[in-house]
This record gives structure tokens, sequence and C-alpha cells, in this order.
């Protein structure tokens, strides 16, 4: 390709303005790792750094050792994610897939009353108010899947487009023939071939549970119950409440808060699983937001 | 014989059969229903009854008795919220954020989405495309630990690192007001800005390529190929964008305004929105009737806002209207 004196100016500049963002979304992923291998007392001593004088794998040693209460709440956040992300799926789908059905009678009603959910609200009071007050959801695992997460209106109109668009209706009818139920087509048909659709809303689904940290803010008094980034939130609230009470410290001293280095590490543990799965999904990432997957 | 036997039998038959079959029609569908029910079930526990659960912000809330059997005390909750002058404080904040949100994402998603298309490197385009998008998928608690490692008084990077090289004295950052509107902007930038782009990307590779062509030929340079083809494509989606956003104005990202300032009190006038004063009244305060009120206020205006913007959106771009 010839390129004119012109472009090949935007393209440099382009290129400088792109490495430049790039460098400016890195760097604090950099200096949260690394404030998470710097040995404590260089913390205290010089706060965080880039490339500190004195290396340290305490923090990491420290939650092998000793960080039960963190691998709980990972533990419970990847349960959640795991349940939730399959009940959003099936759920979803099977709606969806209902609402794709030409036929159906009363299809215009049942669309309506999922498509509605996205325009109105009841907000967090009543919502709060039901799972704690009616359903007592609160301190259980329920509280970590059930509330907000469990399934969303785009997500189910989103499936029904495809469904609708991508199989084709001479397939149904084939399977019809063959004396194949509704419930048949939805698991031997639809699918099969609506996996890339699944792929990407239980993708979001997942995301959406992983880094979900309301819920158990909202509904978790029991801190045994925090999921992990509950439990993120919560250490770092605890430093700004003594922070603020630093004449009277004496009497907090009791409390434990986890140093610089281990609340950096907690950090990244959290969100290596998003690394490792991002560069082989990213595909799905993006097209799931190029679909509408999530609100902006 | 047999035909007179035959004819009421056969006039009896086709009326049977056709009430068999739109049974059979009906019960042929009962699989379907069934298979929507959990969907219904969880979209009228998790949507509907909160819905009719707004009442509460008319009513004097009593645990005991619960929201429909608690007495009505007409507009008092309003009357409420309104004096203490917290309602003009969080309705400006969450209007004004969100309109600053809308337009730096807008003029950075498209800028950086130009860019991108404009690098033919198949490696760098996808590395760049990849790390943009890549904060937009993190927690915003995690965020609220990064720019802690920045901003902390005591060890953040900018007090030790930049401002104390320099001699100058360093800031106590969450308690000081004036620094928060730009780091609030610059953190939702950071953390959605690839979201847009994302968006524009995929509405610049729908342009013609033989647009640009002709244009070459008519010796348009890259910025008047910009301004008088890429822009002008772009328009549509900045629209539609737009208005879907503006829908939302009255809905705030609770973590960011909530835990990124670290819950401050001191910067309150600068990070309360309706999210967050809602959260603090319901479970912090314990002030039902103030929370409901806000929260009242937010679900009606929100949906006059997300209803009208869609009509709007509807009339100029159908395919993107949510209905």
């Amino acid at each position: 390709m010839i390129r004119t004196k012109g472009e090949k100016a935007f393209l440099a500049a382009s290129h400088a303005v792109l490495l430049l963002i790039t460098a400016c979304v890195v760097i604090p992923f950099l200096l949260l790792f690394m404030s998470s291998i710097t040995d404590e007392n260089e913390l205290v001593a010089h706060g965080y750094s880039f490339w500190p004088s004195k290396f340290s794998l305490e923090a990491y040693r420290y939650l092998i050792r000793k960080g039960s209460s963190i691998f709980r709440a990972y533990g419970l956040t990847a349960a959640a994610t795991l349940i939730g992300t399959a009940a959003h799926l099936i759920m979803g789908s099977m709606l969806a897939f209902a609402l794709s059905l030409r036929d159906l009678p009363g299809k215009k009603f049942f669309s309506f009353y999922v498509f509605f959910t996205m325009l109105f609200s009841g907000g967090l009071v009543p919502t709060y108010l039901l799972y704690t007050n009616t359903l007592h959801i609160k301190n259980t695992f329920w509280a970590l899947v059930v509330p907000y997460l469990m399934l969303n209106a785009i997500h189910v109109l989103l499936m029904r487009t495809f469904f609708t668009n991508s199989i084709p209706s001479a397939i149904y009818d084939a399977a019809e023939i063959d004396g194949a139920g509704i419930f048949t087509i939805y698991t031997k048909v639809v699918l099969p071939l609506g996996k890339p659709i699944l792929v990407t809303v239980g993708l979001f689904a997942a995301l959406d549970y992983w880094n979900d940290w309301l819920n158990g803010l909202y509904f978790m008094s029991d801190m045994d119950m925090y999921g992990i980034q509950t439990l993120l939130y919560r250490i770092l609230e605890d430093i700004r409440t003594l922070a603020s009470r630093a004449e009277g410290a004496s009497a907090f001293a009791t409390i434990q808060i986890p140093s610089t280095a281990i609340r950096m590490a907690i950090a990244f543990v959290a969100i290596i699983p998003i690394v490792i799965i991002y560069p082989f999904l990213q595909k799905y990432f993006q097209e799931g937001i190029a679909l509408g997957a999530v609100k902006g | 014989m047999t035909q007179s036997k035959r004819s009421p039998a056969a006039a009896a038959k086709p009326a049977a059969r056709s009430r068999q079959r739109r049974l059979y029609r009906l019960r042929r569908w009962i699989p379907a229903y069934l298979m929507m029910l959990p969907g219904l079930v969880y979209f009228l526990i998790n949507n509907y009854i909160p819905m009719t659960g707004l009442v509460v912000a008319f009513k004097k809330y009593n645990v005991r008795t619960g929201i429909y059997a608690s007495p009505w005390n007409g507009l008092h909750n309003f009357r409420f919220l309104f004096t203490t002058g917290d309602a003009v404080i969080i309705v400006r904040n969450t209007v004004l954020y969100n309109l600053a949100f809308i337009v730096v994402n807008m003029i950075l998603g498209i800028l950086l989405a130009i860019m991108i298309t404009e690098v033919k490197n198949k490696l760098a385009k996808k590395v760049y495309q990849s790390v943009i998008l890549f904060p937009f998928l993190i927690s915003i608690i995690i965020v609220s630990y990064i720019s802690f490692a920045f901003l902390s008084a005591d060890n953040g990077l900018i007090n030790r690192s930049l401002l104390e090289p320099l001699g100058k004295e360093s800031i106590s950052w969450y308690t000081e007001k004036k620094y928060w509107p730009f780091i609030l902007i610059f953190v939702n930038t950071w953390k959605t800005v690839g979201y847009s782009c994302l968006i524009y990307i995929a509405a610049i590779t729908g342009i013609d390529d033989s647009l640009y062509d002709a244009a070459k030929i008519d010796g348009a340079g890259k910025f008047q190929q910009i301004w008088k083809i890429t822009l002008p494509s772009l328009v549509p989606t900045i629209i539609t964008l737009g208005l879907l956003n503006v829908g939302r104005i009255f809905h705030a990202n609770f973590g960011l305004f909530y835990q990124v300032p670290m819950n401050s009190g001191s910067l309150f006038d600068v990070t309360n929105v309706i999210d967050t004063y809602v959260y603090r009244a319901l479970l912090k305060i314990g002030n039902i009737g103030m929370a409901s009120a806000a929260g009242f206020i937010q679900s009606v205006v929100g949906f006059v806002l997300v209803y009208l913007s869609n009509l709007i959106v509807r009339k100029l771009s159908p395919d993107d209207a949510m209905f």
C-alpha cells in the first residue's frame, strides 16, 4: 500500500498516542503487582514504587500459610460464579427459546414482560426489603447468587434474537416431522446451534458474578460469607476507619489489618482469572459489547 | 343404508377432531410455557415485586408489618428529603458527572477508534484494542485499590514519588474536595473508554471503503477524510449511544462514587450521587423514609428519561431502539 506523507505522519501520531494510552492502562496494574512483591518495610518507608530496592514474596507466602479466610472468600465467589452462571444460562436460554417460537400463544405479552424490566426498576430499597425481610436471604450463600445477577432482560432478548435469526425454521419443521417435542428441539437443535451466543452471554454473566461486591455489601453482615471482592472492599474500608480515628488508635490496635503488600497480593490474585481467560476469549468479549450485552 | 349410517358419524367427526386438534395444539405448547416459567418467576421476584414495593416511599415503614401493611404518611418522606437540601446536591452530582462521562467517553472513544482503525498491523491493532478494553472488565474494588496506591496520603505514589522529590507539600487527596471532579472523570474514563471505543470501531469498520478511495483521488488529505467521511458516518452511532446514555443519566455507578473516594465524609459534596445517598440512608443511617423517597424519584424520572430517549432513537434509527 502506498501512503502519502500526511498519512504516514498521521499513522505515526496514532501509534504514539495509542502507546501512551496502553501505558496508562498497563502501569497501574504493574504498580499493583510490584507492590505485592515489595518488602513491607520498604513500602512503609518509601511508599509504593515500580521498582523497589527490596523485593519480597512474603505476602504470597503469608497468603498460602495463613490465608484461610481469603481462600474461603475466593471459593465462595468461585462457587457463586459457577452456580449463578449456570442458572443464568439455563433459565435465560429456555425463556429465550420459548419466546423465539413463531406461533407461541401469548408471545407478545411475555416478551413485553421481560423487556419492561429494562425500563423500570424498583431500586435498592424495595429490593433490599424483599430479599432480607420477606425472603430472609441475609448471610446465606444464596445472597451471592440470586439478587440482581441471576438473569437479565438484555441477555434474554439477545439470545431470543440469535435463536430467531440464526436457526433456520426449516430445522424446526424437520424436527417436528420427526416427532421431536419442543424440549427435544431445545436440547438437540437450539443449544448446539446457539453456542456462540451462549458463550458470550455466559462470559458476561460470569464476569458480573466474579466482580460483584454489592450483594455481599447489601446482604452479608457475617464476614465469613463475603466473596473476594467484598472482602477486599472491607479491608480497605477498615484501613480508612482506622486512619480517621488515628488519635484514639490504641483502642483499635486489636483490629487485624493485612499489610499493604498482602492487600495488593489479594487484589492481584482476584484479577488473575480474568487475566488468564482474557487472551483466549477476547473475541467473545468484544463481540458481546458490540452486540450490546452490557449496559454502558 | 351404509351411507345413511355413516353420515351422522362423519358429520360429528370433524367438529370433535377440530376441538381435539385445538386441545392438542395448546397441549403442544405446555413444554414451552414450562420452560419459560423459571425465568418469568425470577423476574417476578427480582423485578416486579420490588416495583410494587416503591409505594414504601409514601409510607411510614414498619419492620414488623412489612411494606404493604405500613401506614401511609403522604408526602412526608419527600418533604423531609427536600428540606435537608441533599436532594439538590445528589441530583446535580448524578446528572453533571454522567454528562461529563458521556461527553469525554464520546470524544476520546471516537478519537481512539479512528486511530486504532488506522493501524494496519494486525497484531498491534489487536494489542491496542485488548489493552484499552481491559480495565472495563475489572471490578471497581480493584480500581479503588489502584487509585489508593496513587493517592494515599502517607505512602501513595503521587505524594511520595512525585510531589516529595519536587519539594512540594504532599496533598491529603481523600479530604480535598476540589480535586475529585477531575479524579472521578479520569478514573471513569480509564475504566470505560475501551467500551465506547469498541462500539465506534465497529461503526467505522462498517463505512464503505470506496468513499475513502474516491476522496483520495480527489486529493483529500487524512484530516479531510476524517472530517468529511468518518465523522459524518459516525453521527447515527453518536446520537444513538448518546441518547441511550442520557436515558440512564439518573443512575450512577455506585462503586465509582462510593469506594473510589473511600466513602470519605469530607468529599460528600462532590461525590454523593443518588445511588450512594440511597445506600447510606438505608443501610448506614437506617432512614428508610429518606432512602425510599430518593429511590422513588430515581426510578420514576429514570423511567421517563429512558422512555423519551428511546422514542427519539426509534424515530432516528429504528434498528438501535430498545423498543
